[in-house]
């Protein structure tokens, strides 16, 4: 059938299993926007109120569902929008498809009216991109777009559709099936044996996941090697909610601000097993005395290039693991268990000692309470969405996740920001209820979004930790910088009481642990979006394990 | 750290922006290009880039796996110095004038080189050869005023039967 390209686009996308997108319209994009609103019966366009908000719904879709998630921008400014959420997404290595419209070709180069070389733009964001300039490659180019994206390390790709394109008529025919993701990578067979002799020899092992486990769905696999090989688990920020919090060998977050007993057995250890990870800078991963490494992963290029590994496998995370695991003994390491115990019972005293020094402050809450008590009304399948800041890492650090895909959280890039878009793209994907922690500082770079929220009727529970400055570099200044705090103490009035309410929500302030709870309970069963305005001391600080208590 | 140079031949489809992609990347991670050259194929649908930078085994590696990720690049292979024809195209203008001129004439001859432009006051030598040739032409060059020069960057062949080729072109 002869039809428009901006049909085209409409009719690959849903060709491509795709029922949601996000988006915002402009002069560029007009034409796939009335297709759309011709086709809104088997596609659901949402309107958020930025750009950035629709790259970072079309993450959090895709993060919360392992599904490819879609964006709509104009060209010039709308485009442009989208370049954080695509940023996040790629550092996160998540599957995402930005579809941008453009100038007609005939203008492109001239500066035309809200004209931006978007491909240039993002080439260093993006895992590819394409401009078509030709309608009779725009079918196919947006399947590669999807198989790209979901391919080996998923990623985004943008693909940039001139208006003349999207109004030129060409054939059309759609496939059966959406396209297929490029054959996975298997781990060669003698690498595997090597790392099986490597692991069989150790005496302090210590398993290292990250968002790998979550991407290739590994979680099964990764606790059956750490039951074989009687080893701790711990695992980067993409890596939680990959095993349950619960999970007697998980130790949680290691890194800067992970937990100490993790973050310790990791520099005691003699054999990291490094799954699924890109060993961060965030890690602390450094120094002379590095353990002997094996370090598996999709994306051969993360291998040996942070921190060099005693053995670099390429492969598919699940398929190496299930190979791998049968080559290993039945191991138990009794001394190095009691002293995971022991580093254990150091960070219940540590983190004692800390409560004890801190003591209850008046007419705030700690940030452990404020998790505690939405953590005992929330489900274990609501999603759990993070901004970015002091209250990331306490969510990250304290929150009993369960299930895979249920924390979201902008890691490598760390993107305020990123929470709203997030949260919205998460419940629209599943219709499941998100919890959104936030502080205020990335609030206001995002709460523009509580119109889409609205407007969509999103189950959200948003829990601002409010402590009136930007808590995690004002951290920072307090201790390196003489308490200069500069540009950090946020001396604003607003009121998020009645900025939720003046955009449709819910609000509710918090000042203690009961008011909190009687005002969670009250989200919590609201069939739509909730805002809590936490007060919380400008002074609680992230612990590091890399000292004692701050 | 002692770098030593590589030249690593990059078979590319040949696709508006696969440049930007290939030498961006460059940019992007900090390394370095000594020279980079790109011209068609025997095949039209694809591209060869050859591609000099100074480093070692480790940043060779890097440089390799990072350019086997982008989606434009069909095929990566370093060449090894000692199995592989290496030229480079130079054009050089230098001040003509009765006193030096039987010098360059030398100097020509014995690189084999060859003057392409001839007038009272400039002649142009053009000069093929591996760079260190190109080198030394240009440091003989000197003393006589070198007006402007242009050199190409190298391009590099393996010698043999072993080709660069992605699976598609064969």
């Amino acid at each position: 059938m002869r039809i428009t390209g901006a049909k085209i686009v409409v009719e690959t996308l849903i060709e491509q299993g795709c029922e949601t997108v996000f988006g915002f319209p402009g002069g560029q994009v007009i034409d796939l926007f009335d297709e759309l609103y011709l086709s809104s019966d088997r596609i659901h366009h949402i309107l958020t109120a930025h750009e950035q908000g629709a790259a970072h719904a079309a993450d959090g879709f895709a993060r919360a569902t392992g599904k490819v998630g879609v964006c709509i921008a104009t060209s010039g400014p709308g485009a442009t929008n989208l370049v954080t959420g695509i940023a996040t997404a790629y550092l996160d290595s998540v599957p995402v498809v930005a579809i941008t419209g453009n100038v007609p070709c005939s203008l492109i180069g001239r500066d035309s009216f809200q004209e931006v070389d978007i491909l240039g733009v993002t080439m260093p964001v993006t895992k590819h991109n394409f401009i078509v300039k030709d309608i009779r490659e725009l079918a196919d180019t947006l399947r590669s777009a999807f198989k790209i994206a979901k391919s080996g390390r998923p990623g985004p790709v943008l693909v940039d559709i001139p208006k003349d394109v999207q109004t030129a008529e060409w054939d059309f025919e759609p496939r059966p099936d959406p396209v297929r993701p490029y054959p996975l990578t298997f781990a060669s067979e003698n690498k595997l044996r090597r790392a099986a002799e490597l692991i069989n020899a150790a005496e302090k092992p210590y398993i290292y996941f990250g968002g790998g486990i979550v991407s290739g769905k590994a979680s099964k696999e990764l606790l059956a090697l750490a039951d074989k090989t009687d080893a701790p688990l711990g695992s980067s920020l993409m890596g939680l909610s990959a095993v349950p919090y619960d999970c007697p060998r998980f130790l949680g977050m290691n890194g800067k601000h992970g937990h100490y007993a993790s973050f310790a057995a990791l520099t005691e250890a003699d054999l990291v097993i490094a799954l699924g990870v890109r060993f961060s800078d965030r890690s602390a991963f450094e120094g002379d005395n590095l353990p002997r490494i094996i370090h598996i992963d999709i994306d051969n290029a993360e291998l040996d290039k942070n921190v060099p590994a005693d053995l670099a496998i390429e492969g598919d995370i699940k398929d190496s693991l299930y190979r791998l695991i049968p080559m290993l003994g039945e191991h138990e390491h009794p001394e190095w268990s009691a002293r995971i115990e022991e580093l254990r019972n150091e960070e219940r005293r540590r983190y004692a000692l800390a409560d004890s020094r801190r003591g209850d402050i008046a007419g705030k809450i700690a940030p452990h309470d404020i998790i505690g008590v939405v953590s005992s009304l929330a489900s274990e399948d609501d999603i759990i969405v993070t901004d970015v800041g002091q209250h990331q890492m306490w969510t990250a650090q304290m929150y009993p996740l369960r299930k895979p895909r249920t924390f979201l959280t902008s890691g490598g890039l760390g993107t305020m920001g990123y929470g709203m878009g997030a949260a919205i793209g998460a419940s629209a994907a599943t219709g499941r209820r998100a919890v959104l922690f936030t502080g205020d500082g990335s609030f206001g770079m995002s709460l523009n979004e509580l119109a889409t929220a609205v407007s969509q009727k999103t189950p959200l529970v948003v829990v601002i930790m409010n402590n009136g400055v930007l808590g995690m570099v004002r951290q920072l200044q307090t201790r390196f910088y003489d308490k200069h705090y500069s540009a950090t103490t946020l001396a604003r009035q607003t009121d998020f009481v009645k900025v939720a309410e003046a955009f449709g929500a819910k609000g509710g302030r918090a000042a203690n642990a009961d008011e909190l709870r009687a005002l969670a309970e009250e989200a919590f069963a609201y069939d739509g979006t909730f805002v809590i305005d936490c007060a919380v001391d400008c002074d609680e600080a992230v612990q590091s394990p890399l000292r004692e208590t701050d | 750290m002692e770098y030593k140079q590589y030249v690593i031949g990059v078979i590319v489809s040949n696709v508006s922006g696969v440049l930007s992609r290939v030498s961006g990347m460059f940019t992007r991670r900090g390394f370095n290009i000594d020279c980079l050259t790109v011209g068609e194929t025997e095949s039209a649908g694809f591209s060869r880039i050859t591609v000099a930078f100074r480093g070692d085994n480790d940043i060779r590696d890097k440089i390799l796996k990072q350019l086997e990720k982008l989606h434009d690049v069909k095929e990566v292979e370093v060449l090894d110095p000692n199995d592989t024809v290496i030229r480079e195209l130079l054009l050089i203008k230098v001040h003509n004038s009765p006193a030096t001129r039987q010098d360059i004439m030398t100097a020509v001859e014995i690189f084999r080189s060859k003057i392409v432009d001839y007038s009272p006051s400039a002649l142009i030598c053009e000069l093929t050869g591996e760079t260190s040739k190109i080198d030394a032409f240009i440091e003989l060059m000197k003393p006589y005023g070198i007006m402007e020069m242009c050199r190409t960057g190298i391009v590099a062949i393996e010698r043999g039967d072993n080709c660069l080729k992605t699976m598609k072109q064969l």
